[in-house]
């Protein structure tokens, strides 16, 4: 496990604004997440969330405003600085996005044996341990293709894990599953979260962002424009938009 | 009068059909040499670099083959290059493949999902990396079927060669026809012969088309 300085945030967002064309679609974020806090970003569909969570890690660019990442600020045009702080920063998609030419053992290994220059038999170690921890283990050879949905974004999840990640980016990363398939892939990341690992996700699952989150965030038009710990932000919600937004998702 | 047999037509037109073999070969390997070339300017370079490959492209697949291998036999000559029939046509066909491979294997990087680079791209691959063991491995697979359906397209292309005077298969039965006067004979056979050329590479092509889907 990478040391962790306290006193560096592990995400730190200030004034940032990306629009595509006239289209504005994040109108100036402030963000601050400590290391170890677990948060859940909700609102409507558009509101900005997964494109906050894919200017994290460098998917999107940003038109205004500073990112860093445990204090390294984030810079475009500089492939060594990004590789750098794409090492930090773990992401898990909605669509999974295995490599699905590579078994699940080399899904899990590539990325540590090009970027970390591990030596190969301490990763087949280390990829086992990680499907161990995710529930896979006998998956080491199987193909993307053969496995569930839940399956592989568990893999998926072990993959993100083997760069060994300060920080975990988690984008609607249930949305594509069936509703039995869900369970098993939020276990695994509640597990993470217990563990101290800090998670900054998308979610549309409220009752998995209310029991594992620290912090709830609610965007809606491109700002964060409510937030607080889970319990007071469901229970209480200050803002007409945040009551509207919460009573459209209890069914 | 010389009697032809239908043997005497048939050997002839086989001695010939050689140099079509040849003639494609060439122009395939040259054109995929070329063509991964522009392939790999065009996804890696710069935009100016990626809009002249695209123009490129845009040439070859806008004008004929027929004014190309023109151009090449006489535009070579016009510039103090001592052209023989041969190069101009292995030329023409070499830059004329080049462009068709190099637009389908475009297609192909394309056809990859965006989701692979972002993945690559989040675990911290660089550029050449993704492209090598993530895009390349997955493109090449998409891009086996149609590329061997192009060589047969190139095949039948080179009968357009005879026009600057090049013996490859087409030519000789021009040739033979006219010391014949047969034509129907020696343009069947030079039929039968592209067709034993093309078909072959085809049923290959579906195969493997069909080899490469079971498993990704």
């Amino acid at each position: 496990m990478s040391i962790i300085d306290s006193r560096v945030p592990a995400i730190h967002v200030e004034g940032l604004r990306k629009s595509f064309g006239a289209n504005e679609v994040l109108n100036g974020i402030d963000l601050q997440v400590e290391p170890g806090e677990v948060v859940a970003i909700i609102g409507k569909s558009g509101s900005g969330k997964s494109t906050l969570l894919r200017c994290i890690n460098g998917l999107e660019t940003f038109q205004r405003g500073a990112l860093a990442v445990m204090g390294r600020p984030l810079v475009y045009g500089d492939p060594a600085a990004m590789r750098q702080l794409r090492q930090q920063v773990g992401m898990i998609f909605q669509s999974f996005n295995l490599f699905p030419h590579l078994t699940v053992g080399k899904n899990i290994m590539l990325a540590p044996s090009l970027v970390k220059k591990t030596e190969s038999q301490a990763l087949q170690a280390e990829a086992q341990r990680l499907l161990h921890r995710v529930g896979l283990a006998e998956k080491f050879d199987a193909f993307p293709d053969q496995l569930s949905g839940g399956q592989q974004q568990r893999v998926a999840i072990a993959r993100a894990l083997a760069m060994d990640p300060s920080i975990l980016l988690c984008d609607e990363i249930t949305s594509a599953l069936d509703p039995e398939l869900v369970g098993e892939v939020l276990a695994v990341v509640e597990s993470l979260a217990n563990e101290g690992m800090t998670l900054l996700m998308v979610t549309h699952e409220m009752n998995f962002a209310r029991k594992v989150s620290n912090r709830v965030i609610f965007m809606h038009e491109g700002r964060v424009h409510e937030q607080g710990g889970p319990e007071a932000l469901f229970a209480d919600p200050q803002t007409p938009q945040l009551r509207q937004f919460l009573a459209s998702t209890r069914h | 009068m010389v009697e032809f047999s239908l043997w005497d037509i048939l050997r002839n037109l086989l001695l010939a059909a050689q140099w079509t073999v040849v003639l494609s070969l060439i122009a395939f390997i040259g054109g995929g040499l070329v063509g991964l070339a522009l392939l790999v300017a065009r996804t890696t370079a710069s935009r100016a670099m990626q809009q002249g490959v695209a123009g490129y492209v845009q040439v070859f697949q806008g004008t004929p083959l027929l004014m190309q291998l023109f151009l090449a036999y006489f535009g070579m000559a016009m510039v103090g290059f001592e052209t023989s029939a041969w190069t101009a046509a292995a030329v023409a066909l070499t830059l004329y493949s080049s462009a068709f491979l190099a637009e389908i294997w475009h297609g192909c990087i394309k056809a990859v999902p965006k989701g692979q680079w972002e993945a690559a791209q989040s675990l911290a691959l660089t550029l050449s990396e993704q492209l090598l063991h993530i895009v390349f491995p997955q493109a090449v697979r998409i891009a086996v079927a149609p590329t061997v359906g192009f060589l047969v397209q190139l095949v039948k292309g080179t009968a357009l060669a005879s026009v600057i005077g090049f013996v490859e298969l087409t030519k000789a039965g021009t040739m033979i026809t006219n010391a014949t006067f047969r034509p129907f004979v020696v343009y069947s056979c030079v039929a039968l012969i592209y067709f034993a050329l093309c078909y072959p590479i085809s049923l290959y092509a579906r195969s493997l088309e069909n080899r490469l889907h079971v498993h990704h």
